[in-house]
């Protein structure tokens, strides 16, 4: 992962040295994670979210191989595996089991920041289009991977889930009842279906590390961006990533898991549904069939269409909830803002916030139950995600007037600093300040 | 590329818009009649329990060992436990004796093979084995009970809107549909009343549940000396409490690790937290202000500079 403006390795081990030459991995950590990576020393808090990914992502694969072990991937076996053998009688199960649920959901938030981190600080933008989009690959294989694990414990919503996500596919005219039922390996979800999701649930997170990857090494080509979405110009700009943001990541991740941990220990099934605690009868619907939070904006799309326009609702709501995702890869070419900070685009910003409060909506409306408002609510709200994107964006990127940029990193948190480091009517400089080297 | 996409957007808009209205008028021009469900249906009962809360425990072991005896005498006739093992009683406080005792004299004996003949037959409980359903299969279940399916207990309290809340609630909750009246004094209507076997519950989700009420009266239950009177509110509550129990078991461990492991992180992100300061002492200041700058606060930059004496 070497890229232009890293800082060049020196091992001065003779030990690292003998390694550096035969094995560059010293070299390989140096430059992504150490010292030799050089990165905008403006950043705020949630500059911090990928390495919280990271973060879930590991315990989630850790969590998920020890919970393998006892699982039985059976129409008869998973529903006890899970709720008695897991839950009872394995050393810790219980923790496992929890850690995992939870660690599913503390992902999705974590990501969703992450997201909205981008979005707002215009990260899509050049040079990281790729970085966009391999986020992007990474957050549709987490959708698969988390949608495929909530169906093993074999409970109602699992079955039921199953049967009403994989129903998506049967409303494509002529191919899609034949794929559906290829993609189940039957006409309902069985056996054939459980095992497969199995052994898809346990590769995926694989295929997602290797993507987080390429997610990262096409990050450090160009660096990190910054809150002021202004390029690096000197070293005067950075610092490196260790010590200083390997301090920051580890006492803010820890603060994460705290409150990772307290949902774990004292609300840990919070965030489920409780009719994932039967055991799933293919017979008996349940009053109310929701996917997890996660899911809920894209629910809410799904079931907004009501009417047969040209073609069937159906097709409709799944088109649009495929093309809430997809319209995301087209993003750098839908905002031509040069401009990349959100904090410097007044009517951009206004409009940012308009959407976090979109999706929030959609949200609520997609886990909740219907009724006519919540139905016109979340139309109201699919039609402006989509507006948003396709049309306000490259309207406002067409003709917003953007605030003057600050000419430099250095510059923007440089502002008012003189006065913050003196007493009150005194702007003596410090020393050791960067201010003053300025 | 833009244009096309811009088109696709206002046409899935157009679509969702046109579905509003279409749905609004639907719901205006016949608006539809409350159902009675919605209007009748109670959210369960206050109880309070001492597994409740972060500090929540099994520590009440004599109301788990009531709660127990409420079950294996009146529930358990219709009722399976099939997650739980005897040997788990330990957990609310019987001894191996003890349980060796409940398994061998549980009323329902054990599937097993005769070792003489290989035909099937049972055999007496041993504490490793779960609780042994009262039914062979559902089939049998549904033909005793009006071909209703007496759900297994094992995860009631967390398989329900509620929890043991809800299971107190149901268990009490039973009323004459004929007197009954609502919050707002509305007596039930008559398409809304029970039917053939079932009965009237305001605490259960459609109104009409096919368990009859199971306690009915007070000292159905037996308690030991020392133990309150076996009203049936208060064998509703014990029994509720057994079933916590036996939804998660592992319970009163998970609230005692928890407040380790928080403090663990508290002091952890404590202490990371003051590393961090320490790290970033000298280019905290300049640091300091990182969030988005503002026009009004790019025009206080730039005095500030022009009084520092920098360019810029």
């Amino acid at each position: 992962m070497s890229f232009s403006w890293a800082r060049p390795y020196e091992p001065k081990h003779p030990m690292m040295r003998w390694l550096d030459e035969r094995l560059p991995l010293p070299r390989l950590v140096y430059g992504a994670i150490g010292g030799g990576y050089p990165v905008p020393r403006n950043l705020n808090y949630f500059w911090n979210f990928g390495v919280l990914a990271g973060i879930f992502l590991t315990i989630q694969i850790v969590t998920g191989i020890v919970l393998a072990m006892h699982y039985f991937a059976t129409v008869d076996g998973a529903f006890n595996s899970v709720n008695g053998l897991i839950m009872r009688d394995v050393n810790a199960g219980w923790l496992l089991r929890y850690a995992h649920m939870n660690g599913a959901s503390f992902f999705f938030i974590v990501t969703y920041i992450h997201i909205f981190r981008g979005l707002y600080y215009g990260s899509y933008k050049a040079p990281r289009e790729l970085v966009w989009m391999l986020g992007l690959v990474i957050y549709l294989l987490m959708m698969a991977t988390a949608f495929m694990g909530y169906v093993l414990p074999w409970g109602q919503m699992s079955y039921w889930g199953a049967q009403v996500i994989t129903g998506f596919f049967s409303a494509f005219p002529i191919v899609g009842e034949p794929l559906r039922v290829w993609l189940l390996g039957g006409y309902a979800p069985d056996q054939a279906a459980l095992t497969r999701f199995f052994s898809l649930h346990y590769l995926l997170p694989f295929v997602i590390a290797g993507v987080v990857i390429l997610h990262i090494w096409a990050l450090h080509i160009p660096g990190s961006g910054n809150p002021t979405g202004v390029d690096v110009k000197s070293e005067r700009d950075t610092l490196p990533f260790h010590p200083f943001y390997t301090a920051k990541d580890g006492w803010f991740a820890a603060f994460v898991l705290l409150l990772y941990a307290v949902v774990t220990y004292y609300a840990p099934d919070y965030l489920g549904h409780p009719d994932n605690y039967i055991p799933a009868n293919p017979l008996a619907t349940p009053a109310h069939i929701v996917p997890e939070w996660y899911f809920w904006p894209f629910y809410a799309i799904l079931r907004s269409f009501t009417i047969d326009f040209i073609l069937p609702a159906k097709l409709w709501g799944v088109l649009a909830m495929f093309g809430s995702i997809l319209l995301l890869f087209f993003l750098p070419w839908l905002d031509k803002s040069p401009v990349r900070s959100g904090s410097y685009r007044p009517v951009f910003k206004r409009f940012f916030w308009l959407l976090v409060i979109d999706v929030v909506i959609l949200g609520y409306v997609g886990g909740a139950p219907l009724n006519w408002w919540r139905t016109a609510l979340g139309q109201i709200a699919s039609a402006y995600y989509f507006v948003h994107f396709l049309v306000i964006l490259p309207l406002v990127s067409a003709f917003e007037t953007p605030d003057p940029l600050p000419t430099s990193i250095s510059e923007s948190v440089l502002h008012g600093e003189a006065a913050e480091a003196a007493p009150a009517g005194q702007t003596k400089p410090r020393r050791g300040s960067v201010a003053t080297a300025s | 590329m833009r244009f096309i996409l811009g088109f696709i957007g206002s046409v899935f808009a157009g679509i969702l818009l046109i579905s509003m209205i279409g749905n609004l008028a639907t719901y205006f021009g016949n608006k539809p009649e409350p159902l009675a469900a919605e209007e009748f249906h109670r959210e369960p009962k206050a109880l309070h329990l001492r597994s409740d809360g972060p500090f929540g425990n099994f520590k009440d072991q004599a109301q788990l060992q009531r709660g127990f005896q409420v079950y294996s005498e009146v529930c358990s006739a219709c009722h399976s436990l099939k997650l739980v093992s005897f040997r788990d009683l330990k957990g609310i406080g019987y001894s191996d004796a003890q349980i060796k005792k409940i398994a061998s004299d549980w009323k329902t004996q054990v599937p097993s093979i005769n070792p003489e003949t290989g035909e099937p037959s049972t055999r007496k409980a041993l504490p490793s084995d779960n609780f042994p359903s009262p039914f062979a299969n559902e089939v049998a279940a549904r033909a005793a009970n009006n071909n209703a399916l007496p759900p297994d207990l094992s995860l009631i309290t967390k398989s329900r809107e509620g929890g043991a809340a809800y299971v107190y609630s149901l268990i009490t909750g039973y009323r004459d549909p004929n007197t009954y009246k609502n919050e707002e004094g509305k007596p039930l209507p008559a398409d809304a009343k029970p039917t053939g076997n079932l009965h009237f519950n305001p605490y259960f989700a459609n109104l009409n549940i096919a368990m009859p009420p199971p306690l009915t009266s007070e000292g159905q239950v037996t308690y030991a000396p020392g133990n309150p009177r076996p009203t049936v509110d208060q064998m509703a509550k014990d029994v509720a409490a057994f079933l916590v129990w036996t939804a998660e078991p592992n319970l009163a461990t998970r609230h005692a690790t928890g407040i380790t492991v928080t403090i663990f992180l508290l002091f952890a992100s404590i202490l990371g937290y003051l590393a961090y300061r320490q790290i970033w002492h000298d280019a905290k200041r300049v640091v300091r202000v990182t969030g988005p700058l503002e026009p009004e606060n790019q025009a206080k930059s730039k005095r500030a500079k022009a009084k520092q004496g920098v360019a810029g």
